[in-house]
Formats: C-alpha cells, structure tokens, sequence
C-alpha cells in the first residue's frame, strides 16, 4: 500500500472505530472476544491486518465469518505466526465491511465457502503478519540507527543483540505504521511454527458457555419493531391479495405488507405477536404454474436427463469406453439418487435494518458474506454501497445457506417502509427457513463399467442429471454445458481406467437450489465410490485393494486412503456380524478417507461400531479445530444418510420444523476416530472434506453387510433404522 | 402484570399470560442467552430450568413461570466458572455455539439428578440438537464435570 491510500485507509479506519464505538452507545452487544475495538483507537494500524496498542495488547483483523468453523481463530494464528507476537496478547475483530469495500476489497475474499479461509487466504495473511513485523523491526532499528538485519523479534520483543538493546511493538508502533510497506516478504518453513500449527483454544468459546455470544437474531436497538414473514410456498408464486382484517387491532401489531411482491410480512412491538398474527392473515397466493410440481414429477424429468441421447461431455475423456465395455467379460450398470436436502441452520435467518435520516443504512445479521450483504441491502433500497454498514456477528452455523442476502433485502424493505431512523429486526420461523431454503440439488447418476477377465476395471461411463447452482443460482454461463460443482468428484476423475467418458446434463427445477456443506462432493462420492465397490464385488476383488490398484500415481489420494485402513485395520479379523466399508475423496483441496464399521440385525437396523476417518490437508494449522470439523462433519454425512430428503408436493416443501426434518441426536453419535495426516507442500479445506467419504464408507458397509447395494438416500426409505 | 423470578430476581411483564416464556426474556426483558431454534420444543436451544427442571420455554407460557423459579444461561454461575461450563471450554465443545445454551442448562439439570452419569444416562437426558455435531465433545465434557463434582464432594468431606 502506498503513502497516499494509506491515510485515506486510516482516515477510514478511525471513522469506522468511531461508529463502532457510538453502535455499543444505542445498545448493540459485542461479543466479548472482539468487544476489543475500544481499546484501537489509541492503538496504531501497522497494517490493515494489525493493530498494536501501548499497552502491547495486538488486534489482529479477521476478514471472513465465524459459523463454527473455527477459522476466527486459526486465521488469525497464521498473522500471529509471522507476527511474532504473544498469542495471549492477541485479540481478534472483524474487518469492517463497509471500508473493505471503499478500500476496493483491501482484505480480499470475505465469503466463508468452500472451506476457503486458510486455503486461498494463508499467502497474504501470513504476508500481512510479516509485513506487520518487518515495519516494527526497521520502526526500532531506525531509532536506534542500526541496520534492521541486525535486529531479532519475537513474542513483541525487538532485540538488537550487539547493543543490548530491547523494545517493544507498542513503543515503536506508531513510527511503524509511518513506514512503507516492504516489498520483499520471506515467509517461515512451517516446520518452525510456535502459534499456527498448534491446536490453540478458540477464541470464540468462552462466549458461547455463557449466554454472552451475540448472533444477529440477538440484535437490539432502542425503538426497534419485529417483523414476520411468509413466502409465497409454491417457489415463483405472488401476493394476489390478503386479508388482516382479524389481526389488524390486535395488541401490538403496526403493520401488515407486501414484500417484493411475493411476501406478506407482520410488524409489530414484539416477534412472537407478529408470528401468532401472520398466522391470521389470510393470503390469496398466485402460484403461477409450478403448482403441480412433485416429487415424482422432478423424479421423472431427471430420469429422463439419464436417458436423453445428448449430454454435455466432461474434459477428461479417455480412450473409448463404449467399445471397451462391449469387449468387457463383466459389465455392471447402476443408478444411484440423491434428495433435495435443507441447511437448517440452528440459528433461523434473520437481519436488523437500520436507515437513519441522512441516508446512513446499518445492518446486523449472520452471514457468510458481508459483501454480499453490504450490496444485498444497498441494491434493494437504491443507495450506494459506501452508506451501507454491515454489521458482522458469529453465526449460528451457516453451511452455504447465508451467502445471499434475501432475508437482509426483505428486511431492508420493511425497515423502509417504516418511519425513518426505526431500526426493524426481521426474523424467520424455523418452518419458513425450512421451506424457503435454497436446497442442496437433487441429483441422480447413471454408472456403467466393465471388467476384464482379470478383474481390472478397463472402462467406465457416467451420466450425471442435476441442478446447475452455475446456471441456475448464480447466473453464469456454463463452460461447454458443463456444471462444476455438480460434477465434483468426477471432473477430477482420480482413477486409472484406460477407457472413460463422464457426462453432464443440467436440470432446472422451480425449486431454489445452492451450495450446501461439501455441495457435488456431498452426493457424488455416494455414486461413485459405492459404484467401485460393487465393481469390486462384482470382480471378487477386495474394495481397498481395489482402489490401490486403481489409484496407482495418485499420491495423495493412496496416501490418505491408506492411512484410513491402517488407522481401521483393514483386514484384521471383525467380530461376527460386522461389517466394514472404506471410500476415498478428493474436496476442497485436501483428500479424506473413511472406514466405518457396522452391522445390520433382521430388521434393517444399522449399528454403527466405529467410524475412522482421516485427512490430508497438507498444512494442518489448528489441529484440534480439524478434528472437530471432521467429527461435524461426520454428523452431518450421517444425517443426511439416515434421514436427509426434502419432497415437493403441489409446488411447495413438505418438510417444515425438526419434526418432520429429523436430525441426529446424542444417542445416534457414534464414535469417531480422526487421522490428521498432512503431507505438507500444499493447503487443503478442512470444514467440509470430512463428509465427503462418510457416507459411501457406509453404504459400501451395508453392501458387505447385508449383499445389497444401496443406490438410494436415505436409508429410512430404503427399510433401514439407526439402532 | 406478571411477577417473574428470574436468576433470583423479580421482574414484572406486562405481556398476554400464553407468550411463551422464551419470548418474554428475549424481546421483553433482552435476556439474549436463551436462543430460539425450533418454536415447537424439538430442538431445545430455548431451554431454560424451572424450579431446577430443564423446560422448553418456547413451548412454555409465561404465565406457567409465575411463582417458580427460572433460571437461565445467565444464571448459572458468576464467572462462566461452573463446572459445566468449564468443562464445555476445556473440552472445546462449541462450534457455532449457538444450541450450547441449551446443551449446558440440560447438561446442569442432568448433573443435579445424577451426579455419575452413565453413557445411557446422557443419551436419555441430553436430547438438544447441535446441527455443528458437537456431541461427542458435549459427552466427554460432562463426564469431565462430574469429575470435578466428585472431587469438589471430596474435598468438601476431608
């Protein structure tokens, strides 16, 4: 950054810690972990990532969210790393949203998807810790006159051995931050890390032991109204007309609107007596033409995808698969489903607005991106991003469902509607986040293969028929006709088979769909590594030595799938009636592995005995917050294997609360061993990957277990219970 | 008016008798701790002890609260320094955090009933949601706590 940019940025900086300052004033809580910003203002910015104040305490700035993942406080250990300062010292705050976008995105990417935070942000992150450290070496070598190579610092402390003498960041910081940035970083070999690479406590626990934590639902501000809503049910209906007149008199109630044309929403002095209203008003929906779409309908127009004669061709064709498998002396087909399913956050959607007179526009809510929230809410009321200041809190949980601003713009426009300066908190029931998700897409696959006389998979075919979230979501044109989160797990191939073609073939559905944890490579795996299993079987060969053999140059992959059987003991003896299944996967740029062991009584009853598995995310910068990621993450696959679906009747959602969307409780958990194996070279995700290989390890479980193989989620419908 | 005791303090609401009560301590008395996740008391992020009973307070009307006692996230200990909560930070249990509410009042309620919990114990007592899969961290930590519960009874006999 140069001279010029960089007193506009601290001009910016100290505008904005004002503002936070006067947001605590009318009654906002912060969280205690970043409730630090009152102490920067007498701090100096060495850079947009550090902040060092006089009492030696640092602020290290965090540009991404917080939903559980534990990137809050591994990020910020990789800017402590090259910083050199005392993890103990450090506190941890949001950049701010609104300067990030004046300062045209001087923090780079703020979405927290795709297990993104530490992969695509560790270079300049720990760049910015470096940086930070280098100004603060040559700050004190200055005043000493003394060549900053001369000069050492660690844990805050700035040494210059030869003339015994020391200083500290918060002495010199204020010169630093009058320094040129430098230009030349060297960054450390993660073998000598001290604070990343260690599995630190989070520094977002305390908080959430004690009622303190704030999520965006808790948001309060003096004078604020509470808003209900429903959406149209049949997705693309309208608001024809609606009735309030039971409602309108009621205690409590302000108003009763319109929202974009296809919401009714309730206001009133309280949320519970705005949600029992909405109950109230009768609304007259036009739901167009998507009324008579169903479950089985959408299963029809996607079996028709498997079957059409023309499908987009995916880049990593080999050889001729066709004819291979006229040659084969086994050829094996199969079709394998996966539903509709629901983030269901446990924090439902919600978001405060607040438009002051004078055009100033404030937001608080739980997001995965406050860009996107910040040009959400300034494109639906028309003013400039620069007015607009969002406010970030800690998500309760997110998993792709808050990367888009609807919920902030039906908010925005009910706080406009109001009298200028009434801070509106709009808030969904659990039945309306249930129904107005965007859903992890349905999908089906079609696999055929053949096998020589030798038991080698010599050729392979695939027909994948799902929603775009390119197309249909995000409205870019596909490449070739060719979706990638949808073809995750396939695209990038990894085995060796001499003969493959794998295809594409888009299917747009009314039903909103969008990125849901681990997206294609939450369904793919199903397909593919259940289809190698059955290959397996087909061929009389043992599933892991199978893919051994299959994933013969695959470094990485053979890696971790062989630290999963060696952690499991694949081979060793299992007691009667139990069973084990392993798969292999590559997401988010790291590669996991599983194996889970169960039984299968007379019933369908599935137990599970043991779940293992492991990863290779090549730098694992907080151990501890991996394992715990994988143990999510092992939930969450397990869920969706039992239980997850989500059915369409007359347009609209059938499921509607934790009643009718059952999601796994204490006495479902099985246990779960976690094998960190990183290889370095490399920077892996690691809050998705873990779900990846869960659920075919299990399905090629029960396919040992029980002869059968499963092609069909979940496994309530297919005869099977959790035991 | 309706006379509350809550934490060991007596409020008065001016609210209708069936709001339930999770509504009248977020909105009405700005007690954010206790989170709202499902509105028909199948996830338990809103519970919230009753005269030392762990109780669903969405589902649970204001007026039922009147003359009991109510004791919320913010009333279990001073410092965050029940064992309960110092177990859920030692064993680093929370993710997003937000069902943690509810996990440790049922987790404190479970406590005072069995101060030795068996795994079958937990798994009949501790039926929250934690959507982040936090689970077998919540386990370990309240074996963790009445650990320290048995040795603070030790202690407390010697």
């Amino acid at each position: 950054m140069k001279n010029a940019s960089f007193k506009q940025s601290r001009r910016d900086f100290l505008a904005n810690s004002v503002a936070a300052t006067g947001g605590l004033a009318i009654g906002m809580h912060i969280p205690s972990a970043v409730a630090q910003k009152t102490g920067v203002l007498e701090g100096a910015e060495v850079n947009i990532w550090v902040v060092v104040n006089p009492d030696e305490s640092v602020v290290i700035r965090y540009a991404r969210s917080e939903m559980g993942q534990g990137s809050m406080t591994s990020a910020p250990q990789l800017v402590a790393e090259e910083l050199d300062v005392d993890w103990r010292k450090v506190r941890i705050e949001y950049a701010d949203t609104n300067r990030h976008v004046r300062l045209k995105r001087a923090w780079g990417d703020m979405a927290t998807v795709g297990s993104r935070t530490i992969r695509t942000s560790q270079d300049y992150l720990r760049k910015g810790g470096a940086a930070a450290r280098m100004m603060l070496v040559s700050a004190a070598a200055q005043q000493w006159g003394v060549p900053p190579g001369e000069c050492t610092a660690a844990g805050g402390v700035i040494t210059h051995a030869a003339s015994r003498r020391r200083t500290t960041y918060g002495k010199v910081a204020a010169a630093a931050a009058k320094l040129d940035p430098p230009k030349d970083i060297a960054l450390k070999d993660p073998k000598d890390w001290k604070i990343a690479g260690k599995s630190l406590r989070r520094i977002d626990i305390p908080a959430s032991v004690n009622g303190a934590q704030r999520y965006g639902v808790d948001t309060q501000l003096p004078g604020m109204v509470y808003a209900a809503i429903t959406k149209s049910p049949v997705f693309g209906g309208k608001v024809k007309s609606f009735d309030d007149s039971r409602v309108k008199t009621r205690r409590g109630i302000i108003k009763v609107m319109t929202v974009e044309g296809d919401a009714v929403a309730v206001v009133a002095d309280n949320w519970w007596r705005a949600k029992e209203a909405l109950k109230d008003v009768q609304v007259d929906w036009d739901t167009g033409a998507n009324g008579g779409v169903s479950s089985t309908s959408l299963l029809e127009f996607f079996k028709a995808g498997l079957a059409a004669p023309e499908a987009a061709l995916l880049p990593n064709r080999k050889g001729d698969a066709e004819k291979a498998i006229a040659g084969a002396s086994k050829v094996l087909e199969a079709e394998y489903f996966t539903p509709f399913l629901a983030h269901a956050p446990m924090e439902p959607l919600g978001a405060t607005v607040h438009i002051q007179q004078g055009g100033r526009v404030d937001v608080w809510a739980s997001t995965q991106s406050g860009e996107a929230m910040l040009a959400g809410v300034a494109n639906v009321l028309g003013v400039p991003t620069d007015n607009v200041y969002f406010h970030k809190t800690q998500a309760g949980g997110g998993f792709g469902r808050r990367s888009f601003p609807d919920f902030a713009r039906q908010a925005a426009l009910i706080a406009r509607s109001m009298p200028v300066g009434t801070p509106v908190k709009l808030l969904w029931s659990r039945e309306e986040d249930m129904q107005q998700d965007n859903y992890r897409p349905l999908a089906m696959y079609r696999l055929k293969a053949g096998i020589d006389a030798s038991g080698h998979v010599v050729a392979w075919t695939t027909r994948i028929a799902s929603g775009s979230l390119a197309a249909q979501l995000l409205n870019l044109p596909l490449k070739n006709g060719v979706d990638g989160p949808a073809t995750e797990g396939f695209a990038e191939f990894p085995y060796e088979v001499p003969n493959q073609r794998h295809e594409y073939i888009q299917r747009r559905t009314h039903v909103p769909i969008g990125f849901w944890r681990t997206v294609g490579w939450s369904q793919s795996p199903f397909a593919r590594e259940g289809f190698i299993d059955e290959l397996a079987r087909a061929a009389g060969r043992d599933p892991y030595e199978l893919r051994r053999e299959m994933l013969k140059d695959e470094k990485r992959p053979l890696g971790v799938l062989d630290a999963a059987a060696k952690a499991a003991g694949w081979g060793r003896p299992l007691p009667k009636g139990v069973f084990r299944g392993i798969a292999t996967t590559e997401p988010y740029g790291s590669f996991t592995a599983a194996v889970v062991e169960l039984s299968v009584d007379g019933k369908g009853g599935v137990k599970l005995h043991r779940v293992v598995q492991a990863i290779d995310c090549g730098y694992a910068v907080n151990p501890d917050n991996i394992v715990a990621q994988i143990e999510g993450s092992s939930v969450w696959a397990l869920t969706a294997a039992m239980w997850g679906e989500i059915t369409v009747k007359d347009g609209r959602i059938e499921q509607g609360n934790f009643d009718t969307y059952r999601l796994l409780r204490m006495r479902e958990m099985p246990k779960v061993e976690v094998v960190i194996a990183p290889t370095g070279g490399f920077w892996g995700g690691v809050g998705e990957p873990g779900q990846a290989p869960f659920i075919p390890a299990m399905t090629n479980a029960i396919l040992a277990a029980t002869g059968k193989p499963v092609r069909s989620l979940p496994l309530k419908n297919q005869g099977f219970t959790l035991v | 008016m309706i006379k509350l005791n809550i934490n060991g303090r007596q409020r008065e609401v001016d609210v209708e008798p069936e709001m339930p009560l999770l509504w009248v301590l977020r909105d009405v008395l700005d007690m954010k701790g206790t989170k709202f996740g499902c509105g028909i008391a199948q996830c338990g992020a809103c519970t919230v002890h009753i005269n030392g009973e762990p109780v669903r307070s969405c589902s649970f009307p204001v007026s039922a609260a009147e003359g009991q006692r109510v004791t919320t996230i913010e009333g279990i200990s001073r410092n965050s320094n029940h064992p309960v909560q110092v177990a859920w930070v030692e064993h680093q249990v929370p993710q997003c955090g937000y069902c943690q509410s509810g996990q440790i009042m049922a987790a404190v309620a479970l406590l005072r009933k069995k101060p030795n919990p068996t795994d079958a114990d937990i798994d009949s007592a501790m039926t929250n949601i934690c959507r982040c899969g936090t689970y077998a961290r919540i386990r370990k930590a309240i074996h963790a706590a009445a650990r320290t519960n048995r040795g603070a009874a030790k202690a407390a006999k010697a």
